[in-house]
């Protein structure tokens, strides 16, 4: 569906959800510590089972947040995979916006100014 | 009847569950925050409410995308926070009034909101980081609650003005409940705040505070708000300020703001918390 563009934005609609349910619905597998550690053991055979794209598998290889979104991730299923790299919201945000962490950090106290 | 005493708001960052696991309430970076309620906890003192209706969105615990219902109402007396992969401990359990439930959702579909019904249901830390924060040393969770989840994640969103008129439903709904209960209604999430995209760690001060100001005594203006424009001026999360305006509709009476804290940033979050005094009306205007 064509939205007003909303610059370095995605709208998770209808194609959003059609094109990343099989890559949010691994991630929602996550909610389990046993496919956790199932996911670290075999990362791309774990990927390879939801039945990502090959896309898909590049991304989370990759650990490339923005080709998660691209490819259909929802961004709280995506927290959950980033949970099992060690990443939390400031490091996937200084990471889309091509910023250290610290940067990044930087940046939200500067927008209670 | 059941009557409703107020409501509170506050942001639901999972960070904030993580700190109080880490009791880390006083530190420097928190305390801005969680010094915000002091005040809650004389007002809840003060209440002592038996019921808290909570409008909350689920980020992926109770819900996957396979089936997202717009509007669903917990219908149990017991409910269960679990594992949502982030590493926040699980919190303990939660008592719930099914009879009461069921009371809501006759009202909500006889007035046309024709809501997803849970018996069983899951709540994730958009319900329990509320209320550690509300009662962070009860031993017994001293409230009952009733978990109303709104989709804010799977667009087409419920409109702005769909949540008002929602939670101006529920509102009659409490009030018209044949029992003594004091009800408090809490809207759970934002303010503003964006996780994905280029855009990550948008924050929007000047929309924040005007909808600080707006929720008390101007709601309907923030009714006119399409998702789309939500999104643009409160980020792709923001959108959870839905949560907040169907708890506004809920108080039908006068209402006024008792307290308010903001402040930025928590994790990527513009935080915020509000207290809200309500008095019923005898002759409320139609919703």
């Amino acid at each position: 569906m064509e939205h007003h563009d909303i610059p370095g934005t995605t709208i998770f609609d209808g194609d959003q959800a059609r094109k990343g349910l099989a890559l949010n619905r691994m991630c929602f597998s996550f909610n389990s510590a046993e496919n956790r550690e199932a996911f670290k053991r075999d990362e791309d055979g774990y990927c390879a089972r939801y039945g990502l794209t090959k896309e898909q598998r590049e991304a989370v290889r990759e650990r490339n947040v923005l080709k998660l979104i691209a490819a259909g991730g929802n961004v709280y299923y995506l927290a959950k995979l980033a949970g099992i790299f060690g990443l939390n919201v400031q490091d996937i945000g200084a990471q889309q916006t091509g910023m250290s962490v610290e940067e990044f950090k930087q940046k939200l106290a500067a927008a209670g100014r | 009847m059941a009557h409703i005493i107020g409501g509170v708001a506050t942001s639901h960052v999972p960070a904030i569950g993580k700190a109080i696991a880490d009791k880390k309430q006083n530190e420097p970076y928190w305390k801005p925050f969680f010094g915000g309620f002091d005040f809650v906890h004389q007002w809840l003192q003060r209440e002592k409410p038996d019921i808290a209706v909570f409008f909350y969105n689920d980020h992926g615990l109770n819900f996957f995308l396979d089936k997202m219902p717009t509007f669903a109402v917990g219908a149990a007396n017991e409910y269960h926070n679990d594992d949502e992969g982030w590493g926040l401990p699980v919190s303990r359990s939660f008592a719930g009034d099914a009879a009461f439930s069921w009371h809501l959702i006759e009202a909500l579909v006889a007035d046309e909101f024709d809501v997803t019904m849970c018996q069983e249901m899951l709540v994730d830390h958009a319900v329990a980081v509320p209320m550690q924060l509300m009662w962070p040393n009860a031993k017994e969770w001293p409230v009952k609650i009733i978990p109303v989840s709104i989709n804010t994640v799977q667009h087409p969103l419920p409109s702005a003005a769909r949540c008002f008129k929602f939670g101006r439903s529920i509102g009659r709904a409490i009030e018209s409940y044949a029992g003594n209960q004091k009800v408090m209604v809490v809207g759970t999430g934002g303010l503003s705040h964006q996780l994905d995209g280029e855009r990550a760690g948008f924050i929007n001060k000047e929309f924040d505070l005007l909808c600080m100001d707006k929720i008390v005594s101007d709601p309907e203006a923030l009714t006119g708000y399409s998702s789309e424009k939500l999104v643009e001026l409160a980020g792709t999360q923001g959108v959870e300020l839905l949560n907040w305006i169907a708890m506004r509709g809920a108080l039908t009476g006068r209402v006024t703001e008792a307290f308010r804290n903001y402040h930025i940033p928590i994790s990527n979050t513009a935080a915020a918390t509000m207290v809200f005094d309500h008095q019923p009306q005898p002759q409320r205007k139609a919703a």
